[in-house]
């Protein structure tokens, strides 16, 4: 309470106890004017009640003795004396007294105190003299926070008194009331509403069924109904003690819930279940029962069963912790028995053995069960990363001195264990470019009607057999012309080179190039961008940059879900068999030796009116054989650019399962890896992207 | 426009908290020293909910309850009333007046703002 009520009070008590004195005074000349022992009374009253609200404890614990005595008197039941009005006087100055004591003057004088309480208390009837209740025993109408843990389920029967609005009650606010204490259901019984003619606006004929679900006990369900005990018929009862005696599923029958609630009498309940039909229709049918209360005890019938059944899963989930290298084991025997159902498969088609064919099948629809399951295993909700750069944003933001708040969102998307380790420093690079170039000092910020606050969103979605990750800053955007400038001086273009936007913006990634003004100890040794797109590139992933100057900067990684196993495109040239990420395919189309002459030696196609760039593989690779007459192209998109790769054939849509190449073909370009076919040779997995970097790079030097 | 709350007390120092704490968390207040004074304003005034103390010179929180009761624009209003422990039977008969709910002197500003949540809505 604070000193400006509690001074206002002081400033209040002393103008009672002024007019207190006068009113004595008043009535010790005439003892029986009901009015001045009202004006006595009331002050005493108001002395006491503000009192206590103050914070002023004795007074009111002492004032509150006084006015019982004048209780009495108002009542007729003790006579004003001179003694009286004496010991009331002495009481006044004793109040006068504790209130200048609360200022710290004057002294408690207890002995005093109680000699005028004992003399006043001889003044009262002797049925009444030993009941001097103890002063304000607050009673809170709060509801009360019973500790008890477990989740109990109610059932609450609330019927109104019809003419409960007079009271300014709105049931609905206490039925609202009663949600916000738990997993609440609320079922209106309006059976008692009459023919429109008959009704009574002003009277309320509805009553409630209430299933509660909550922790906070019986007596908190009743504070709800508090105010309204006297004007309602309420019924609480346990229907569910949360599983201390009972853990089956099952619930009581439709039948049994009536009886209980009184809506039908067990007679009645065995006369229908002598029928053969369900109980709710013909409890209906026959009349015995209203139609809403039938609908109100299944609703009790089915949330019972939902908690219950919660209850039960809560039990059962728990999770065991493995080692990773446990599951590393396992995804490599599932990629071995894929191999070897690849194997399987491609016999059975060749024998034309019905059962064999079926067997296979089967083998081949619980292979693809058990790799998704295993695959799932390993996949973790990005969002422990996530909580991890909030940290990094805090700190830095400190050191740059710049005021930066990070959001994240769809933490919870699944990655393979293994990309998301991989992905972490990448991620950090990234987040510390936007803090570092991306967003602007506060001051700069409020220049340009900024918040102070820059913003740094990070986010997850699925998008496919990918998840997006993207990284979004409101600063200043990238600057073209600094990019553009940096990257001819650094001789990374030529002057005069027409570039678009995106061209400019994957500048950045190339190797050796920054533009910070400064270097920080954040960033600006050039060594970012780089370095973060070849390990995205690793993870098979891809990188784009957005930006809009003044706006912000919008940095998008895509990454597959999981490195083990993809799905691929097998195609073939000459007899070697190669493997094609199919998240990067687009489609494939027909070279024929007369497209070949149309382009005048060009490594270009038409393409439905669009010229797109090939790559012949099979000079690339140096394979000897000739080509067929007709080959295929299989366009794909990379970097935001479509390529074609030309290959003899395409054979179809493969499952592969990744095996490195080993240390000996480690930095061998143009190759992630290579994986094991059906019929047990190998085929090389290409790495479309870096094919497509070192042919330009030849393009570039030539 | 927030509701309005009239309080109705004798003592300055009881409104003043009262109406302190109300206005703190966005309800307007119309204060009135005593129960002539509430149902004169009343009758002006539309008010959304009312709370009295019950000993009021002039008129006293009971006539206050069942004068405002009869006027049509307080008929279903929330009216709260403050009474101290010692007043059990001026409880039910404020009820019986047509008072919602009541709230126990002394009573703290989260108190008050509980009940008033809980009557208004």
């Amino acid at each position: 309470m604070s000193d400006q009520h509690r001074q206002a009070f002081k400033e209040e008590a002393y103008e009672l106890l002024a007019e207190l004195e006068t009113s004595l005074l008043e009535l010790e000349e005439a003892p029986d004017d009901m009015e001045v022992i009202g004006r006595v009374f009331r002050a005493m009253h108001t002395i006491k009640g503000s009192g206590a609200m103050f914070g002023f404890d004795d007074i009111a614990a002492f004032t509150h003795e006084v006015e019982t005595v004048f209780d009495q008197v108002r009542n007729g039941k003790i006579a004003v004396t001179k003694n009286l009005i004496n010991l009331t006087l002495a009481a006044r100055d004793r109040i006068k007294a504790m209130l200048d004591a609360s200022d710290g003057g004057g002294v408690a004088d207890e002995a005093y105190d109680a000699e005028i309480i004992a003399g006043l208390k001889k003044l009262l009837p002797e049925t009444d003299g030993g009941k001097s209740g103890t002063a304000s025993v607050p009673e809170s109408p709060l509801p009360a926070t019973d500790l008890s843990q477990d989740d109990v389920t109610y059932r609450i029967r609330f019927t109104p008194v019809s003419d409960i609005f007079l009271n300014g009650t709105n049931p609905v606010s206490l039925l609202n009331e009663l949600r916000q204490l738990g997993n609440c259901r609320i079922v209106a019984q309006t059976c008692a509403i009459p023919k429109l003619a008959d009704l009574e606006p002003e009277s309320c004929y509805v009553y409630w069924d209430i299933i509660l679900t909550t922790s906070v006990g019986k007596n908190a369900i009743m504070d709800v109904f508090i105010f309204v005990e006297d004007d309602c018929d309420l019924k609480i009862d346990v229907i569910d003690d949360g599983g201390r005696l009972d853990t089956e599923a099952n619930y009581k029958k439709l039948g049994e819930i009536l009886v209980e609630r009184g809506d039908l009498t067990s007679s009645s309940m065995g006369a229908i279940l002598s029928q053969q039909k369900r109980f709710g229709e013909i409890a209906i049918e026959s009349g015995l029962v209203e139609p809403d209360k039938v609908q109100s005890a299944l609703v009790e019938q089915q949330h019972v069963k939902e908690i219950r059944q919660e209850r039960q899963t809560q039990d059962s989930v728990s999770s065991i912790r493995v080692p990773s290298d446990k599951l590393d084991i396992l995804v490599n025997l599932v990629g071995e028995l894929v191999t070897v159902q690849a194997r399987l498969s491609e016999t059975s088609a060749g024998r034309k053995d019905p059962e064999l064919l079926s067997i296979a099948e089967e083998v081949e629809r619980l292979t693809t069960e058990l790799r998704d399951n295993a695959l799932n295993i390993r996949m973790l909700p990005i969002g422990t990363t996530f909580s991890k750069f909030k940290r990094l944003v805090r700190d830095l933001s400190l050191e740059l001195g710049k005021e930066i708040e990070m959001t994240t969102d769809g933490a919870e998307t699944e990655l393979d264990k293994t990309v998301i380790e991989r992905l972490n420093d990448p991620l950090v690079h990234l987040i510390r470019n936007s803090i570092d170039h991306g967003i602007e000092s506060p001051d700069v910020r409020e220049s340009t009607g900024k918040p102070r606050q820059g913003t740094v969103h990070l986010s997850a979605v699925h998008s496919g057999d990918s998840v997006l990750i993207t990284i979004n800053d409101d600063g200043a955007g990238l600057n073209k012309e600094a990019i553009r400038a940096k990257a001819v001086e650094k001789g990374l273009v030529t002057a005069t080179a027409e570039l678009s936007e995106k061209e400019i913006f994957s500048l950045i990634f190339a190797p050796g190039f920054s533009t910070a003004q400064k270097v920080t100890s954040v960033s600006g040794r050039g060594v970012g961008m780089d370095v973060v797109k070849q390990a995205i590139e690793l993870l098979r992933g891809s990188i784009n940059i957005n930006s809009q100057p003044g706006v912000g900067t919008t940095i998008t990684v895509r990454i597959p879900l999981t490195l083990a196993i993809i799905e691929s495109l097998l195609v073939k040239i000459g007899s070697d068999c190669f493997v094609m990420p199919l998240s990067l395919v687009e489609e494939c189309v027909e070279l024929t030796n007369a497209d070949v002459q149309k382009a005048h030696g060009r490594h270009i196609a038409n393409v439905r009116g669009q010229i797109v760039p090939y790559i012949p593989l099979r000079e690339r690779f140096r394979i000897k054989e000739n080509a067929p007459s007709i080959e295929q192209i299989v366009i794909t998109q990379v970097n935001n650019q479509r390529v074609g790769f030309v290959v003899d054939h395409v054979i179809g849509e493969h499952q592969t399962v990744i095996k490195s190449l080993g240390r000996a073909y480690r930095d061998v370009k143009g190759l992630s890896g290579a994986t094991i076919l059906g019929d047990g040779s190998v085929a090389l997995i290409l790495d479309i992207p870096q094919l497509l970097h070192s042919v330009e790079m030849e393009e570039r030097a030539a | 426009m927030g509701k309005v709350i009239m309080t109705a007390d004798d003592s300055a120092s009881v409104r003043q908290m009262v109406s302190f704490t109300l206005k703190q968390s966005g309800y307007e207040v119309v204060e009135a020293v005593d129960g002539k004074d509430a149902l004169q304003k009343l009758s002006g005034q539309k008010v959304d909910m009312l709370i009295t103390d019950l000993n009021m010179p002039n008129l006293d929180g009971i006539g206050l309850i069942k004068g405002a009761r009869a006027i049509p624009t307080c008929k279903f209003i929330p009216i709260v009333m403050l009474t101290t422990e010692s007043q059990d039977g001026k409880k039910q008969e404020g009820k019986a007046a047509g008072a919602t709910g009541w709230i126990v002197k002394p009573f703290k500003p989260d108190q008050l703002l509980a009940v008033v949540k809980k009557v208004l809505g």
